[in-house]
């Protein structure tokens, strides 16, 4: 019991930083901008925050230097892609590969020495609570961050003034617009504000999950396509979208840790189990769009029918109706 | 607040949407702006909310010259403009919706959100929106009474409305109009955008004219329509009516139809469509037209019943299969359901061809082009998109759309939008197809239409379906009362 406990907050620990990037992502998405540089921007900003909290020897440093090297990507996203009309998809994936080869590139001089890295620090008194205290409240600032960040996020985007205007924006801007919202500020903001936590993502691997800079072998390509596709599955919704991450985790961790009991089954199977589980999540997610199922639903009786319905209609998230395209005043 | 528009110029392309426009508003007026389709109705009026910019000229507000490079400048002004495709949020809840402006730019009064005020005037209107309830869910003419209701809660001094008694019952229409004329007697500025010159005639107290992008003309009260009509489209419009061509062979038959949805409950319709017969859905916007309309066409499953067409029942069958057998249906939401922006006209003719190839004829396709073009009168070219044509011209695109053996059409509001030559001139193609032997269902909120061009009516009232009724000798104000509920 004790050693799950332990292994389960280890997966909180190592789950911390998709679900920040998660969060990042969806502020980004939900004003109406896709960014799919993530992927390298993680890597990238894992490199930087390493050097600079290496170079000036306090891990601070470090986080911040990695949030910045996202909001700086996340301006040259907007700027192309809100002032010079670009293509969101083109250049994001651009930027992905260019940002992880110039990790690489750039992160040589810092490769393999020990840094700097952010110590634990238990919650005095919440870390007394049985099972969750050491399972949530004895970790490092890093994670309780994290829970402020999630709780903060989901009530800021769903119920606060700013939020709606934040959905607005990214469902139908021409409304939003005429409203008087600026809309491209607005996207400017939160896709620097997104990138940013998408940055910060990088720095908590290397100062802390991952300690260190190992250039190719740090093991982060790859992580920031899971959490464009967790933004999907949690339907744009910090909550769900954490919950999503924490899952992916588990079931990272869960592949592992069945190795030693399922010998037989080469162990390449169950690591790559985690990503078709993903996929059938969000299938069963969007089932209820679905015509078959809408016809077999007719066939039930009104109750049972009914409550399928409400079902659906929780799992379906669309996404924001204007995601991915340029606002253009008429 | 006194409004002056001088030498207002603006152009789309090759197009000159307004030409050398000028134009005073007095404080307290309500000014009827009128012209035919694409006349330039709506680009005048959103340069004056600040949606567009003005290519040149001024504009002076209270006799300052203000240049409004956004709404937020218009909006702070106090300028606010309901449009005619109703700009708000589909995917929020009404509540939600109403939030959404910038606080900058709200006038100071409202920087809480005042829910108490906000019903009030929906009291005062007569309108009956639930704040809970989603706006994707409501029909065009319930989200232009949201818009409408929302500009006033904001406290706008110079009210733009661009064409906002689509979807509004008549008696609906009773009382936004004494509630615009309080608003003008208060002080505040009204312009009013439509093609319904009995509704100009009814609350204005001046019109002006706009006839290919000029100011051409300009009346006080009180008005000859028969003038207006001349001014507006350059000669005289009668309506023609064609003779009725139904028979008595069953085309379609509904027995024991039930649909449900979460928002309405329509139970138990039963009746006959007649080849070449004309079926008008009265009732206010919401009262279950759509569900019906949709369901009849396999967009919308029936919970139970029979849907019979010649020999089969259709009962439980997707629209695809209905297509197939000849039954359309065109949604009044022209943008989002109809038409797909960004496309061109051209475009939009090869999509809804079914032809099976792989290759684009493009010598055919420019043919049938420029033919609908020409036989549909639409002021747009082959290769405009969709959504830079005017509102009345993107309805002839999606009515020019339609296929050509077609059984049974089933229309959500044809004419929304469309001034009377358009009207009249729709009526007719739809009326040649009767005679042809196809039977059109069709709602609308304008009951001379109803009367006019349907054979027989059905009155919704939310979710029930009264007997048809022959709309030769059917009183009017019956209609109005069956339409209300109260018969
Ligand atoms: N964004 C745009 N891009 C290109 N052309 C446009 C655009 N908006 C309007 N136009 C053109 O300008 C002309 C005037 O359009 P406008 O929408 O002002 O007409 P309207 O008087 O409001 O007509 P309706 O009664 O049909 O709404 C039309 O020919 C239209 O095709
Ligand atoms: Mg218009």
């Amino acid at each position: 019991m004790n050693e799950f406990l332990t292994n389960m907050a280890g997966v909180i620990a190592a789950a911390t930083p998709v679900v920040v990037a998660v969060i990042g992502e969806t502020f980004s998405e939900r004003s109406g901008v896709i960014n799919l540089s993530a992927n390298g921007l993680i890597v990238l900003a894992a490199m930087t925050g390493f050097a600079a909290a290496y170079l000036t020897g306090i891990v601070w440093v470090g986080l911040l230097a990695g949030f910045l090297t996202g909001a700086i990507a996340g301006l040259l996203i907007s700027f192309s892609s809100i002032s010079l009309k670009q293509s969101q998809v083109a250049v994001g994936f651009i930027l992905s590969l260019l940002f992880r080869d110039l990790a690489y590139f750039l992160g040589t001089p810092f490769m393999v020495i020990p840094g700097p890295t952010v110590s634990g620090w238990a919650i005095p008194l919440l870390k007394d609570i049985p099972i969750l205290g050491p399972l949530l409240f004895d970790q490092n600032v890093l994670v309780y961050f994290s829970y402020i960040l999630i709780i903060a996020s989901y009530y800021w985007i769903f119920h606060t003034r700013q939020g709606l205007v934040l959905r607005g924006v990214g469902e139908q801007p021409i409304s939003a617009y005429s409203r008087g919202i600026d809309v491209n500020r607005q996207r400017y903001i939160y896709t620097a504000l997104g990138s940013g936590l998408i940055g910060l993502a990088g720095p908590m691997y290397s100062l802390s999950i991952k300690a260190g800079w190992n250039g190719t072998m740090t093991g982060l390509d790859g992580i920031g396509w899971i959490v464009l596709s967790i933004t999907i599955f949690g339907g744009w919704n910090p909550l769900r979208g954490s919950f999503g991450g924490y899952l992916f985790v588990f079931l990272q961790w869960l592949g592992l840790a069945l190795q030693s009991y399922w010998t037989n089954v080469p162990s390449q199977v169950l690591q790559v189990a985690p990503f078709p589980l993903m996929i059938l999540t969000l299938l069963f997610v969007n089932i209820g769009d679905t015509e078959w199922v809408t016809r077999m639903l007719a066939t039930l009786p009104r109750g049972v029918r009914g409550a399928f319905y409400k079902l659906f209609r929780f799992l379906r998230k669309p996404p924001p109706a204007s995601l991915g395209v340029p606002f253009e005043r008429e | 607040m006194h409004i002056q528009l001088k030498n207002i110029h603006k152009y789309f392309g090759s197009v000159h949407a307004n030409n050398d426009v000028s134009l005073t508003i007095e404080p307290g007026q309500i000014l009827g702006l009128l012209g035919e389709n694409g006349a330039g109705k709506s680009t005048l009026m959103k340069i004056l909310s600040g949606l567009i910019c003005k290519d040149s000229g001024e504009i002076l507000i209270n006799g300052e010259e203000q240049d409004l490079k956004s709404p937020a400048d218009a909006l702070r002004l106090g300028i606010g403009m309901l449009h005619q495709d109703p700009h708000d949020f589909p995917s929020m809840t009404i509540r939600e919706d109403l939030q959404i402006w910038d606080q900058r730019s709200g006038r100071a009064n409202h920087s809480a959100v005042d829910w108490q005020a906000l019903m009030k005037i929906q009291e005062d209107l007569g309108f009956n929106l639930d704040l809970d309830g989603s706006v994707g869910e409501l029909t065009v003419g319930e989200r232009q009474q949201l818009e409408l209701a929302r500009l006033l809660w904001l406290g706008v001094e110079l009210l733009i409305l661009d064409e906002p008694t689509t979807g509004i019952s008549a008696s609906q229409q009773e009382i936004l109009f004494s509630a615009l004329k309080k608003l003008a007697g208060q002080g505040k500025t009204i312009i009013f955008v439509s093609h319904k010159l009995e509704e100009v005639k009814e609350l204005c107290s001046r019109a002006v004219v706009l006839r290919k992008g000029c100011l051409i003309g300009e009346r006080e009260a009180p008005f000859d329509e028969n003038d207006l009509v001349k001014l507006m489209f350059g000669r005289q419009i009668t309506r023609t009516r064609t003779a009725h061509a139904g028979t008595r062979d069953v085309c379609l038959s509904v027995q024991k139809l039930n649909i449900e949805d979460f928002r309405i409950a329509i139970e138990n319709v039963n009746f006959d469509l007649y080849a070449g017969e004309v079926i008008g859905l009265a009732g206010m916007e919401g009262s279950g037209q759509r569900q019906f309309l949709q369901a009849l066409a396999g967009m919308k499953q029936p919970s139970s019943g029979h849907i019979l067409f010649g020999d089969e029942d259709l009962f439980g069958k997707n629209c695809y299969d209905y297509q197939k057998r000849g039954i359309f249906y065109v949604p009044s939401a022209r943008m989002e359901e109809g038409l797909v922006p960004g496309m061109t006209l051209e475009e939009h003719y090869i999509l809804s061809d079914c032809e099976k190839r792989v290759f684009i004829d493009s010598k055919k396709s420019h043919k049938v082009t420029e033919d609908r073009i020409q036989r549909f009168n639409i002021k747009g070219r082959a290769v405009t998109f969709s959504e830079e044509l005017s509102g009345g011209n993107q309805q002839r695109l999606l009515l020019s759309l339609l296929q050509d053996p077609a059984k049974v059409l089933l229309l959500e509001n044809p004419t929304r939008g469309l001034d009377i030559e358009s009207t009249n001139w729709i009526w007719s193609i739809l009326r040649e197809r009767c005679q042809a032997a196809t039977s059109i269902i069709f709602s609308s909120a304008d009951l001379d239409e109803l009367t006019f061009y349907a054979d027989r009516i059905l009155v919704f009232f939310s979710g029930r379906i009264s007997e048809p009724l022959d709309s030769a000798g059917l009183d009017e104000e019956r209609l109005g009362r069956m339409i209300g509920g109260k018969d």
